[in-house]
């Protein structure tokens, strides 16, 4: 009776706090998106250097779209010029490299294109309406599109060289 | 009057009140209904605030996507399918009504219930203690301390 009464308490307690730990651990930004192997949200965009695009034009080429912001230090920097990298390598084979500037300002925008003298098109998502089209959580944030239109992977966080490769080379 | 002239009037008399009622009962405001359907939505870059009460540029910009969609026609049901479409049923407040979720809703009235049948236990062992411990009390006494109780109460009492 005696043991029965002292483990009442912990047999109590540990669910409830078990339960308390894994929500708390949670990252919400590592929720899976309920968008993969769906087909990518329509959208388009004027860039920075004046041209436009919209997805459905892109039709039939693997496209990355990566959300950046220049206030993100300093995952954004880090992957800038892995992107830009990727951009120059694929680009002849068809690949498309769009990043999508959220809540920023636009001259801090243009700085950072510049300092990190990046050649893909970026434009600002000024209302938004992109940014929540795609589930974003926070940058970067980046969406690989197959060539059927379909969202192959999206990757949270800073992107590296290696990853940048094998997700491209995965969509050709 | 007949009864069939009698229930004509009463569901008439029926009718008027209860056309007056929902007309007099106030009539939710598009801008109360964004702020309703935004507090229901986890704030994506926020911590564990709704839409409707974060000030940031994102919740700005959701709410202004609410506005918007209610414009357009689209009913409270559609919108937020639509941002579980997008950000999963995460980005609920509270999780749908369905499948193991059922857990999350049950799980604390099931607890308040084994937390009243643990209270109604020790309270009954708790009277079933002090009504035995009582009987004990009351128990006859030993005749020779009752002997010797009468014989010096008559003593007393003379």
């Amino acid at each position: 009776m005696a043991t029965w009464k002292k483990l009442i308490v912990p047999i109590a307690i540990i669910p409830v706090l078990l339960l308390l730990a894994y929500g708390f651990k949670t990252n919400p930004r590592e929720v899976p998106s309920p968008l993969i192997g769906q087909p990518a949200p329509p959208f388009a965009m004027h860039f920075f250097d004046g041209g436009t695009t919209s997805l459905g034009e892109l039709h039939g080429k693997p496209v990355v779209v990566n959300f950046w912001a220049s206030w993100c230090f300093p995952a954004c920097f880090e992957e800038a010029p892995a992107l830009e990298a990727a951009w120059q390598a694929y680009r002849e084979r068809g690949v498309m490299v769009i990043g999508v500037d959220i809540q920023d300002r636009e001259a801090d925008a243009k700085a950072f294109i510049e300092r990190f003298k990046l050649s893909f098109p970026n434009g600002p998502d000024l209302q938004g309406k992109i940014t929540i089209d795609y589930g974003v959580y926070g940058v970067p944030e980046t969406f690989f599109i197959g060539k059927d239109g379909k969202i192959h992977y999206k990757h949270v966080g800073a992107l590296d060289r290696k990853v940048l490769r094998a997700k491209i080379e995965e969509m050709l | 009057m007949g009864p069939s002239l009698r229930r004509a009037l009463l569901t008439a008399l029926i009718m008027g009140v209860l056309g007056a009622w929902l007309g007099a009962a106030p009539a939710v405001s598009p801008e109360d209904q964004v702020h309703l359907l935004a507090a229901e939505l986890r704030c994506p870059v926020c911590q564990n605030l709704s839409v409707g009460d974060s000030p940031s540029e994102m919740a700005n910009q959701m709410r202004e996507l609410i506005r918007e969609k209610l414009q357009q026609g689209e009913s409270p049901d559609q919108i937020r399918a639509y941002f579980v479409s997008r950000y999963g049923e995460w980005i609920l407040l509270a999780p749908k009504r369905q499948g193991f979720n059922w857990v999350a809703w049950l799980l604390p009235f099931g607890a308040i219930l084994v937390g009243v049948g643990v209270i109604g236990w020790v309270v009954r062992r708790g009277a079933a203690r002090s009504r035995a411990s009582r009987t004990e009390a009351l128990q006859p006494l030993d005749p020779q301390y009752a002997r010797r109780l009468e014989a010096e109460l008559k003593e007393w009492g003379r």
